[in-house]
């Protein structure tokens, strides 16, 4: 569904080896095409992984980077799932600088966000947030105005909904 | 089957056995050691090069003229990335490799280990796939697929990293062990829909055109695109990699198109209401301007790899799989055509364009090429170098057979032709095998003459000695306004004496009177490897020719008089 700046879900189902990732990369790397965020994990069968990438660039240029994926021996299948009704979600922890007199405010912001605060200091506050990468974007930009410290996204992951398999 | 203890050396030359290998191309250092020993053991034969890319090629030229897996063996570290032109190069053409490298011990790796090169990694950009071995139990396992990926579907080349450790480990290996493979399926069947779709589109097209590239060759579709082209009347023409797939000498056969290809089929392509790829992926020699190739033609593509549709073009009708199954399927749908006037059209092409040099004056490499056609009645194995001489052998010397043309078209790899032509030869003792090459490229692996000469190849090396890197000044000569830059060959061998020197014979053409005699009496030499060195003339150039990235409408005969746009295609 989210095709701002021509980004793309894909999701992958790979070997669980060493040099699979780097496989990978290369497809990417070799038709200029930036990775904006990777997720690896383990599947439910220790023999093969999960990878949940987001990647921007044109279409078209996608359509013949996910057919090279599909041909590495290592990928069992690359999926891109742009314009896809899945489940897509990510986890961010945000600090930011606060004083003990912004507090109040910061902390009511971060309820309507439904953030757990999970670090909290003389003057500084960390919040973790988890949603759909939009609900992130717009809790950054409000955060953006107070002093962000520092941030660290997890990079989203994908699964289909229903009897679809991702 | 239960088996005996062995090490990890002794399972791969067992794997090797199972595998049916003949030949390992291969060159000895710290890091394979113990595989050579193994060797010793088998009766697979080595082969022992003088430069490990030579091996590569060797492997090659065996693979390609024989459709099995050509196996080079090489240590670790410069050695294997020695290797790694002759890896690209069956990369970019679909030829079987299995390349194995020696390595230092698994402890060392990562630590910059004496000759330590990260293998693996390196290859990663150019092969089909790569091992890096890490447990001896896993030996013949990996060696049962390395051959199953570099042979099946769309060939390539596979490197098996070996480190040393894991060569002398000692284990019971299980022979029997399935392969891994989840990620990795062929397509063999065509959807029937689609094949009758294409037959449909076939049916209907008044100027159809047939272009048969590697592909049609690997899977060996030769007879059904025959009786495909010979009940629809349909002319077909071939990409470089493709000459063979169907007789250059039958009467429906219009040689190779594109960038050198004959005036006719270019006319064709030209003029053509539908054109259907059979196992060619549209390569940019052949495309020229992407956006206006076969602008008004309807495309049909038939290709085992999914990735090469709608990478170049957009076809209006793709079938994914094995190219022979695809033509069987569709010749039991295709119906007579009437192609009456267009093949009168091409036949009026053909004679008005014919390709052409002229007889008299300086020796012409054309006419040497020509002769050389005529006398081998274009059926011996050729192999090209890169350059103006194998454009011109593609040209002249028509290719009949199957497994007669070995050149390298993606890659472009100079220095490649001589030594696939030892592969050749060993794969077929009793075949003419005749190198091609020119004078620069000859001398990037001539160090193989030993390698002949100890095998006793009767190869015969035919240079066309232009003292020139002939290509590269004929696009100086249109392009960059005669501006010669660093292609002066001046300084090259006595390449007679060079003959000699390697106990090898060598014969010299300086006169068109002598063309006839002397390729004779090279064909008839038998006793080793000859060298025939063509003194031809120096600025000759190759045409036809479509400019880089041009139209088929800008193809030129001859040289033009006014100065020629730069291309704009990339090479
Ligand atoms: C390894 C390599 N280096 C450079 C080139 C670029 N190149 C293509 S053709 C050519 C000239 C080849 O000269 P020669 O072997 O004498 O053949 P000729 O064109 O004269 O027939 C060169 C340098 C190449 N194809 N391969
Ligand atoms: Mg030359």
């Amino acid at each position: 569904m989210n095709n701002k700046n021509n980004s793309h879900s894909i999701s992958l189902f790979v070997n669980n080896k060493p040099g699979v990732l780097i496989r990978i990369a290369l497809v990417f790397a070799r038709r200029g095409y930036n990775i904006d965020s990777l997720v690896v994990s383990p599947s439910r069968d220790q023999h093969f992984s999960r990878m949940s990438i987001t990647a921007s660039g044109k279409a078209k240029i996608l359509e013949q980077i996910i057919k090279q994926l599909n041909k590495l021996v290592d990928v069992l299948h690359a999926t891109d799932h742009t314009g896809e009704i899945v489940v897509e979600k990510e986890l961010a922890l945000i600090k930011v600088e606060c004083s003990i007199e912004q507090r109040t405010e910061i902390l009511q912001i971060s309820e309507h966000f439904k953030c757990q605060t999970v670090d909290i200091s003389g003057n500084t506050l960390m919040l973790q947030v988890t949603g759909n990468s939009d609900k992130l974007d717009a809790l950054h930009t409000i955060m953006a105005k107070y002093k962000i410290l520092e941030m660290v996204r997890t990079g989203k992951i994908i699964m289909a909904r229903g009897d679809a398999s991702t | 089957m239960a088996t005996k203890i062995r090490d990890g050396a002794q399972a791969i030359i067992d794997s090797l056995q199972q595998n049916d290998v003949e030949f390992i191309f291969g060159y000895p250092g710290g890091a394979n050691m113990p595989i050579f020993d193994a060797l010793l053991d088998s009766p697979i034969k080595l082969i022992l090069v003088r430069h490990e890319q030579g091996a590569s090629h060797m492997a090659d030229g065996y693979a390609r003229s024989t459709g099995k897996a050509g196996v080079v063996l090489v240590t670790s570290g410069p050695g294997a990335t020695n290797t790694i032109t002759g890896i690209l190069t069956a990369q970019m053409d679909s030829v079987p490799l299995v390349v194995i490298c020696g390595q230092t011990i698994t402890p060392n790796l990562g630590l910059d280990a004496f000759q330590e090169a990260d293998v693996s990694g390196i290859s990663f950009p150019v092969v089909k796939h790569s091992y890096l071995i890490k447990n001896a139990n896993d030996i013949p396992r990996i060696m049962k697929e390395a051959f199953y990926i570099a042979e099946s579907g769309r060939p390539g080349p596979v490197l098996i990293d070996v480190p040393k450790d894991i060569a002398v480990t000692r284990f019971q290996p299980d022979y029997n062990i399935d392969m891994q493979i989840p990620g990795y399926t062929i397509p063999i069947h065509g959807d029937s829909a689609r094949i009758a779709e294409a037959a449909d589109m076939l049916n209907k097209a008044k100027k159809p055109v047939l272009l048969v590239g590697h592909g049609a060759i690997i899977s060996d579709a030769g007879k059904a695109v025959k009786a495909l082209a010979e009940q629809m009347q349909i002319p077909v023409t071939n990409t470089l990699l493709g000459k063979g797939a169907f007789s250059e000498n039958h009467i429906l056969s219009m040689g190779m198109l594109g960038m050198h290809g004959t005036a006719y089929a270019n006319m064709a392509v030209l003029n053509c209401d539908l054109i259907m790829s059979i196992g060619s992926r549209w390569d940019d020699r052949i495309l020229g301007k992407t956006d206006e190739f076969c602008k008004n033609a309807k495309k049909i593509h038939v290709d085992i790899d999914p990735a090469e549709f709608n990478k170049m073009i957009i076809p209006d009708c793709s079938i994914l799989g094995d190219a022979r199954l695809v033509i069987e399927e569709l010749n039991t749908m295709a119906q007579p055509g009437d192609t009456n006037d267009w093949l009168a059209q091409i036949e009026k092409w053909k004679k008005k364009f014919p390709l052409k040099y002229l007889k008299k004056g300086g020796l012409k490499a054309q006419y040497v090429l020509d002769e050389l056609n005529r006398l081998t009645k274009s059926d011996a194995i050729i192999s090209t170098d890169v350059g103006q001489h194998q454009m011109w052998a593609a040209q002249f010397c028509k290719t009949t057979g199957r497994y007669n043309w070995l050149s390298s078209g993606g890659a472009g790899t100079m220095g490649f032709g001589f030594p696939a032509a030892i592969g050749a030869q060993l794969a077929h003792p009793d075949k003419l095998v005749v190198a091609v090459v020119g004078d620069g490229g000859f001398q990037m692996t001539s160090a193989e003459l030993v390698t002949a000469v100890l095998n006793k190849l009767p190869i015969k090396i035919l240079i066309i000695n232009n003292k020139y890197l002939g290509m590269v000044r004929q696009w100086q000569a249109l392009f960059f306004d005669n501006r010669y830059s660093g292609v002066d060959l001046a300084g090259n061998p006595d390449f007679v004496k060079l003959a000699e020197a390697y106990h090898a014979k060598g014969f010299r053409i300086k006169r068109n009177a002598d063309v006839t005699r002397i390729l004779t009496d090279a064909i008839n030499y038998n006793e080793g490897p000859c060298i025939i060195e063509a003194e031809v003339e120096k600025e000759d150039n190759v045409f036809p020719m479509i400019p880089s990235g041009a139209t088929y409408d800008s193809m030129v005969l001859e040289r033009p008089r006014k100065k020629m746009d730069k291309p704009v295609g990339s090479t």
